[in-house]
């Protein structure tokens, strides 16, 4: 059912009538997130200021039996917040007030739009910091990192944003409010509902605010970039650090395709002629960041890197960073189309994976660049490719299926922060079997019975 | 190229891979949060446009003007999308194939665009008139009978804007050639600019005392084209190749080690003849010669060593604002700076946001001010918290939005150029030696 100016006419009296947004110019910008190659027109989109107005649109769209698609800043990668059919879009980017921080407890509170790196850059005014730090921490919204459980630089030591989520304030399906999990280190009342909504992808629930534990700063750090001619030699540095009882903060790696792309947006004079650079930092108490760090150094050297540039401060630490979490975007400067794939693997798995890339994208003449938290096993093979090109389409179709198979044959996953969305739910029931997929229908059934959030999205 | 949407290379819109990392370096999404208000939402626009999906509609003029051309997202976005060359399709596009402007409006742009800023004397003259009447006192009664409401709307909302006329242009302060008086080492053309010939004809001289102080001979004709940057920022792409043809007729770039640029929004123009030249075979190879000899000002004193001058100025505590296409477009970031601290007795304090929009940007304080008032609130804000006396910064509009900025806070900080205070300390050593 088409929505009628009856109920825009409601909607503003919600939210006021300039958020409520129906002119094809206003609609146009809204039909695609980060994903490639997705988009869908919404009915009208919505930017309501806080939860009242989020549970007054729901319980409308309720009554109407409206889709909606929740929003916070498009950067997802698997089409979460593409429109769905006929729907209307709640879009959070208003939202954006950080509540308090508790210097006492280590906590903070926010409303659901507030930017990650504004969560950070708060916690760090009280000598504080929010470890989850994913690549689009410069606008990604906390409450879109919530819904897709997302990872970061920093996910080998301190975990993903679920390790510091401790309590959540939800809209269900019906339009009600419900507070789950609380301040409390530790919390058994009942079933741990918070966890349901963490990584649920817009389909349970609209998280409206959150409620994040935080960490003491640490007090040192160190960054190192170390250079390789074979990629395997990187993956063997990782599997050698771990080995040795070490768990850095960060093991990051570019191949030589994404290198030179970084670089030529960067420009901070990364070699352009090695076929792996390593991200390595190390943080903690400083005379345990200095051991740490002189022992990677040295396994690095005995796996044969070429070359390991140390960052001589900060600004050069952070330098280096930033190049990383700018490598998916700089990879589209080769082609017109960038699929990226969020494959993960065990990691002694790693070099197994790097090295199927690498002959499946051979094998079907396609050009790929690859890099990804290796220290994670997770890897972002992206596809570079022109969407126009229908028979280079059809190629990269049946090289992401084998890449699928071979992901699982070595107990790997589809995905490990992107999510499913749209673009990964026909290999969801084949990594996942009958039984565990049917429960996660069951619950996502029981929770919205009328499949009004987001629908599409996991399931079909 | 700077046709229409539907013409250009589809590969300059689908470079847009949609990651949104330009969001946030951008002012007109950060003041409202909507999306259509961002980089990644206007390129949707454009590419609507150029699908066949979306009209050149009042809605989509709107948003175009809204944007502000300032470049930050071009700075920010990692996939290396070209907005700049999106944004004056898009511009020309609506010149061309957009809804038709009323008639006063189309009246007023024609004298600008096609009239004045065609013929450099005539601008002069008009500069001139300006002038004599911003120094009889007719602005003050003028405005006192509230004879300005005579004015065309467009006009009116510019008068109390205009910037006061310099008593002398370019051209009566620096000769068509002026040598070095000893070690001359290059050969260089200095381009006047027009708002700057009118309004900051002594940068220009300062800009070629600083050029001579570093053994550069500096040719300066008497009579400059415009450069075009304001007809290919409105979509009068046609007029700027005119004028482009002009300017590489009058300065064959084979004939210069530089030629030289101190103005960041011509600039940026300037350096992209090859681009606006493509297709033109008589032109296409003078204007990449062109380009690669185009300097700004500061690029230039850096790449060939510009001399410390020997200490003999009054300690001064000076902060740098950045101009959008200086930084964002010609990526001229740290030589400004480098000069500033070249200089003894200049303490150079960080300005926080230094590369943040003032909301000068060409004519935009006339078509969006109150969009434009916020950004410049904003930047006099962080300026007045540095705690400078001084506030460097190197082009015309920049210098016009904040100097009215200053004035209306009731700041004594003082607006001068990087070039202007090393043409200072070159003229204080001078006369500390003597
Ligand atoms: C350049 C780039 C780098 C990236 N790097 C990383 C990375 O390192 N690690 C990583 O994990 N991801 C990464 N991502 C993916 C993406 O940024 C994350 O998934 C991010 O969490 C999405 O946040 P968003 O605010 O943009 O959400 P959106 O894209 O708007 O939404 C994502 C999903 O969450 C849902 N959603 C959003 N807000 C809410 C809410 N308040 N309540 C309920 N559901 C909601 C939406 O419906 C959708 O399903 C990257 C993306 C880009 C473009
Ligand atoms: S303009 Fe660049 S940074 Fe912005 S969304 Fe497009 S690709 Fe990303
Ligand atoms: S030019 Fe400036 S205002 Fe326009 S989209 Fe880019 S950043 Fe935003």
């Amino acid at each position: 059912m088409p929505l009628t100016d009856s109920h825009f006419q409601e909607l503003r009296r919600f939210v006021g009538s300039e958020n409520v947004l129906t002119a094809r110019e206003d609609l146009i910008p809204y039909e695609f997130d980060g994903t490639a190659a997705l988009k869908h027109r919404a009915e009208v989109v919505i930017l309501p200021a806080n939860t009242e107005e989020v549970s007054a649109c729901v319980k409308f769209a309720a009554t109407h039996k409206i889709p909606v698609v929740t929003r916070g800043s498009g950067t997802g990668l698997s089409g979460g917040s593409v429109p769905s059919e006929g729907c209307l879009v709640l879009c959070l980017t208003r939202m954006d007030k950080i509540i308090s921080v508790d210097a006492a407890n280590l906590t903070l509170r926010a409303q659901c739009g507030v930017i990650t790196a504004n969560i950070d850059a708060a916690a760090n005014a009280h000598g504080l910091f929010y470890p989850p730090d994913p690549g689009s921490m410069k606008i990604s919204t906390i409450g879109g990192n919530v819904a897709e459980n997302s990872g970061g630089l920093r996910g080998l030591k301190y975990g993903v944003t679920r390790d510091y989520v401790m309590g959540l304030e939800v809209v269900m399906p019906d339009g009600q409010i419900a507070r789950l999990g609380n301040a409390c280190v530790k919390d058994v009342a009942g079933y741990s509902m918070k966890d349901l909504f963490i990584g649920s992808e817009g389909t349970l629930g609209i998280i409206t605010e959150v409620l994040l534990k935080l960490l003491p700063k640490p007090a040192a750090r160190r960054t190192m970039l170390a250079s390789y001619d074979r990629m395997e030699d990187a993956a063997n540095t990782v599997s050698a650090i771990i080995a040795a009882r070490i768990i850095p903060c960060t093991l990051e790696f570019l191949d030589r395709t994404t290198i030179g792309c970084v670089e030529d947006y960067a420009k901070i004079g990364l070699p352009r002629d090695c076929e792996a650079l390593l991200l390595m930092e190390t943080d903690g108490h400083p005379s345990a960041v200095e051991d740490e760090a002189a022992k990677m150094l040295e396994i690095a050297r005995a796996h044969r890197a070429r070359d390991v540039r140390v960052a001589s401060n900060d600004a050069e630490a952070l330098k280096l960073a930033s190049a990383r979490r700018s490598a998916f975007s700089a990879l589209a400067r080769v082609r017109p189309t960038t699929i990226l794939e969020d494959v993960t693997v065990p990691r002694d798995q790693l070099a197994t994976m790097v090295g199927f890339i690498a002959q499946v994208a051979k094998k079907h003449n396609l050009l790929v660049g690859t890099f990804g938290h290796m220290g994670d096993g997770n890897l972002h093979p992206t596809f570079l490719t022109d969407e126009r090109n229908a028979d280079e389409m059809h190629r990269v179709h049946l090289a992401l299926e084998e890449i699928v198979d071979k992901t699982l044959e070595l107990g790997g996953t589809i995905t490990g922060e992107h999510g499913i969305g749209l673009a990964k739910k026909q290999w969801l029931k084949r990594q996942l079997g009958e039984a565990s997929h049917g429960l996660m229908r069951q619950i996502k059934q029981s929770l919205d019975p009328h499949n009004l959030l987001n629908p599409g999205k996991i399931f079909d | 190229m700077r046709g229409s949407l539907k013409e250009l290379d589809y590969s300059i819109l689908q470079q847009c891979m949609r990651c949104g990392m330009c969001l946030p370096a951008c002012p007109t999404y950060d003041t409202t949060k909507r999306e259509r208000h961002s980089p990644r939402g206007r390129i949707s626009l454009m590419r609507s446009v150029a699908d066949g999906e979306l009209k050149i509609t009042g809605e989509f003029v709107a948003e175009m003007s809204y944007c502000l051309g300032c470049l930050a997202c071009q700075t920010a976005c990692p996939a290396g999308v070209d907005y700049s060359n999106l944004l004056e399709t898009a511009r020309s596009d609506i010149q061309t194939h957009g809804p038709r402007a009323t008639l006063v409006a189309r009246f007023w742009r024609a004298v600008t665009m096609r009239g004045l800023f065609m013929r450099p004397r005539l601008l002069r003259f008009a500069g001139r008139c300006l002038g004599l009447y911003q120094q009889l006192g007719l602005q003050t009664a003028f405005r006192k009978l509230h004879l300005t409401k005579l004015l065309p709307p467009h006009l009116k909302k510019l008068e109390p804007q205009a910037p006061t006329m310099a008593r002398r242009f370019s051209h009566q302060l620096i000769a068509a050639v002026e040598s070095p008086l000893q070690g001359k080492r290059y050969r260089v053309a200095l381009l006047t600019g027009c708002v700057q010939d009118l309004a900051f004809s002594a940068i220009n001289r300062d800009t070629a005392d600083v050029l001579l102080a570093n053994g550069c001979e500096v040719y300066t004709p008497p009579i400059q084209p415009c450069c075009g940057s304001l007809h290919a920022h409105n979509g009068e792409a046609e007029a700027a190749r005119t004028l482009a043809r002009r300017m590489i007729d009058l300065f064959p770039p084979s004939e210069f080690d530089a030629i030289i640029s101190n103005a960041g929004g011509c600039g940026n123009h300037l350096r992209h003849y090859g681009q606006l030249l493509a297709l033109d075979p008589t032109y296409i190879t003078r204007a990449k010669l062109w380009d690669t000899k185009l300097k700004d000002i500061h690029e230039w004193l850096i790449q060939i060593g510009c001399r410390a001058p020997r200490p003999g100025m009054a300690a001064l505590t000076v902060t740098y604002h950045d101009s959008c296409h200086l930084t964002h477009g010609q990526k001229v970031t740290s030589q400004p700076r480098e000069l500033l601290r070249l200089i003894p007795g200049i303490k150079l304090v960080e300005l926080p946001e230094a590369n943040w929009c003032c909301g000068s940007a060409g004519i935009y304080n006339v078509t969006q001010p109150e969009q434009s008032e916020l950004l410049l609130n904003r930047k006099i804000d962080h300026i007045l918290r540095t705690g400078a006396e001084v506030l460097a910064t190197s082009n015309p509009g920049c210098h016009l939005q904040i100097a009215r900025g200053l004035q209306a806070a009731g700041s004594s900080i003082q607006m001068l150029q990087p070039v202007t205070l090393l043409a200072r300390a070159y003229k204080s050593e001078q006369s500390a030696g003597h």
